[in-house]
């Protein structure tokens, strides 16, 4: 295997095409799991949020909770899906310690929401991405392997079993088999993704971080020849960010086209994507484990939506963020390359907050865009999670347009307030960053300057304005930085006049 | 012909990870069959008018509102496990070596 040599990337979709489908996961912010009144929330002590319902213990009866049906009906809205006007939970059986009943309680051939799109922009063209079904489960709890390598299943002697997550509604997102996409295919993915994750948080029904698993998806790819039929698929697994699925599908698409052009084929399989390496590797063997042997949940009685109810919700559904953004992109005046860049580093609604508390559009979007995204980059954080709140870059920005501190010195503050330092008024006199607004302090150092560039100042006084900025530079030096660039123009202009 | 072969008894064990002999495997779908063939003699009076029952009572939409209730403590979870480890139910190895 390790002997076939690998195609580059341009090479494998001029003789492949791909065809992806994408199965998204959501995990419900509701406060109670879905078929039990425990709570939800995230990081409590190990088998504190359980009770006979979510442990499986005999006897107990489930009762489901209003408001996940409710956040799946709109979640397939906003999908563009069609409700079920009856449908049934399932038992999906199997043998495995991460849910305690030994089956997840799911739907099979019964989803409460069927046939969606979602449209995607990629570079200013439009992708419609159909949408198979949205339907309804429950999470499973969380293991612990201990004795292998690092935590891995693999080479484990025992495993220590957390359920407070088992029972917390989980929403699958299943897409139809995606063709045409050609060498696209990997941003179409991460496109597609991203989308889904903007939607579903304009509903409020679930906080999806991917990094925090509660959004999570599952990348299947095939390559066929042109004209031929659908290749074998893999699914990947463990994608863990935005960046991933593109990755994912990327290295899938080499992977694959290697074996196919060595002749090989493609083996259905589980692979599990490698954040460090960017590929994925061959995963679980799936056994029989696809046998679920589903059967109707007899616990639950059946789900029939009143249409009157669905038409309400469907009234009520927020703004669609493609919608969105085209308004935000009229109202700050900005191309449509830069509202995608908005859009892609996760900035619209901080920018939109940022304009709320004060800050002029341009003032907004430039420390988020800059300074905030390029540390998020380098941090590996999403940009929500920087450090900075959209109330403190607007009180920054209103600091530079009050010509308290200048662009430079906003960095710096910045960095202080990304640091924990404060608000930014604060990391401001904390440090010392206020510029020299002292005008005989200023004064004193363009006469220096003055004095110390003869020649310039001629110059200057002959009317070559432009030489000006020599001296703002030396002033500039001597005062670190800490001087408004334009305050010390006019005041040279003043004195050579 | 019997409702269900000596195979499917010998998968669906192994789906359940029961250890079953050969002599058990024999006895057990012996058994089942009895008991299938009972339940499918039901098909032989369901008309087309009856439509498949999967609930036994008649109702729809039977909600709880989203509010917490108390859970149970994690020593009276754990209470009832054949072993405990770090307030986490312990199970063994979950895949075995040729997995």
């Amino acid at each position: 295997m390790s002997t076939t040599v690998l195609p580059t990337y341009d090479d494998a979709v001029a003789r492949y095409e791909p065809v992806i489908g994408l199965e998204t996961h959501v995990e419900l912010g509701t406060n109670t799991k879905m078929f039990c009144g425990c709570p939800t929330e995230f990081g409590a002590e190990p088998n504190t949020q359980t009770c006979p319902v979510c442990l499986g213990l005999p006897g107990a009866l489930p009762v489901a909770n209003r408001a996940g049906i409710e956040a799946t009906i709109r979640i397939g809205l906003a999908l563009n899906c069609d409700i079920a006007e009856w449908c049934r939970m399932a038992r999906k059986n199997y043998f495995y310690p991460d849910m305690p009943k030994n089956f997840q309680t799911s739907q099979y051939d019964e989803p409460l929401c069927v046939d969606g799109y979602v449209d995607v922009d990629v570079d200013g063209e439009t992708f419609r991405i159909e949408i198979e079904r949205v339907h309804l489960e429950e999470d499973t709890g969380k293991s612990l392997h201990v004795g292998g390598a690092t935590g891995r299943i693999h080479g484990a002697t025992e495993s220590l079993v957390d359920y407070n997550r088992a029972g917390i509604p989980l929403v699958e997102i299943v897409t139809k088999p995606v063709t045409g996409l050609g060498a696209r295919a990997p941003e179409v993915a991460r496109a597609y993704v991203t989308e889904l994750r903007d939607i579903i948080r304009s509903l409020d029904v679930s906080d999806v971080r991917m990094e925090q698993g509660s959004l999570r998806c599952d990348v299947n790819t095939s390559l066929n020849k042109p004209g031929e039929e659908w290749g074998t698929r893999t699914e990947a697994k463990n994608v863990n960010s935005l960046r991933s699925v593109e990755r994912a599908v990327r290295s899938e698409i080499i992977r694959q086209s290697g074996i196919l052009d060595a002749g090989g084929s493609i083996l259905q399989e589980t692979r599990h994507f490698q954040e460090d390496t960017g590929d994925t590797r061959p995963g679980r063997s799936k056994e029989t484990a696809t046998d679920y042997r589903y059967f109707p949940e007899p616990d639950l009685v059946p789900i029939a939506p009143d249409p009157a109810w669905v038409a309400e919700l469907k009234a009520a559904l927020p703004e669609k963020p493609s919608v969105k953004r085209a308004r935000l992109r009229e109202e700050w005046g900005i191309s449509e390359v830069d509202m995608q860049s908005v859009a892609n580093a996760g900035a619209v609604e901080l920018i939109e907050e940022t304009i709320a508390a004060g800050a002029s559009p341009a003032g907004a979007r430039k420390w988020w865009m800059g300074e905030l995204a390029r540390r998020a980059n380098e941090t590996g954080v999403e940009l929500a999670a920087v450090g900075a709140s959209p109330a403190q870059v607007a009180q920054l920005q209103a600091l530079v347009d009050e010509g308290k501190i200048n662009d430079k010195l906003a960095r710096q503050v910045l960095e202080g307030v990304v640091a924990g330092e404060g608000d930014p008024a604060q990391v401001m006199s904390a440090r010392g960053l206020e510029v020299v607004s002292d005008t005989g302090a200023l004064q004193a150092a363009v006469d220096e300057a003055i004095a110390a560039n003869p020649d310039v100042a001629a110059k200057i006084r002959d009317g070559k304005v432009a030489a000006a900025g020599a001296l703002v530079g030396a002033v500039m030096k001597t005062t670190r930085g800490q001087a408004d660039a334009k305050t010390v123009r006019e005041l040279i202009l003043a004195r050579l006049s | 012909m019997a409702a269900i072969s000596r195979e499917e008894v010998a998968h669906l064990a192994r789906l359940s990870r029961l250890a079953v002999t050969d002599e058990e495997l024999d006895r057990f779908a012996g058994q089942l069959d009895v008991i299938l063939q009972s339940v499918a003699r039901i098909g032989d009076v369901a008309a087309d008018d009856i439509p498949p029952t999967s609930h036994s009572v008649p109702l729809t939409n039977v909600y709880r509102d989203d509010v917490v209730q108390p859970s149970l403590k994690q020593e009276d979870v754990l209470a009832g496990a054949p072993d405990a480890a770090e307030g986490r139910f312990r199970v063994p190895r979950i895949l075995d070596e040729e997995e």
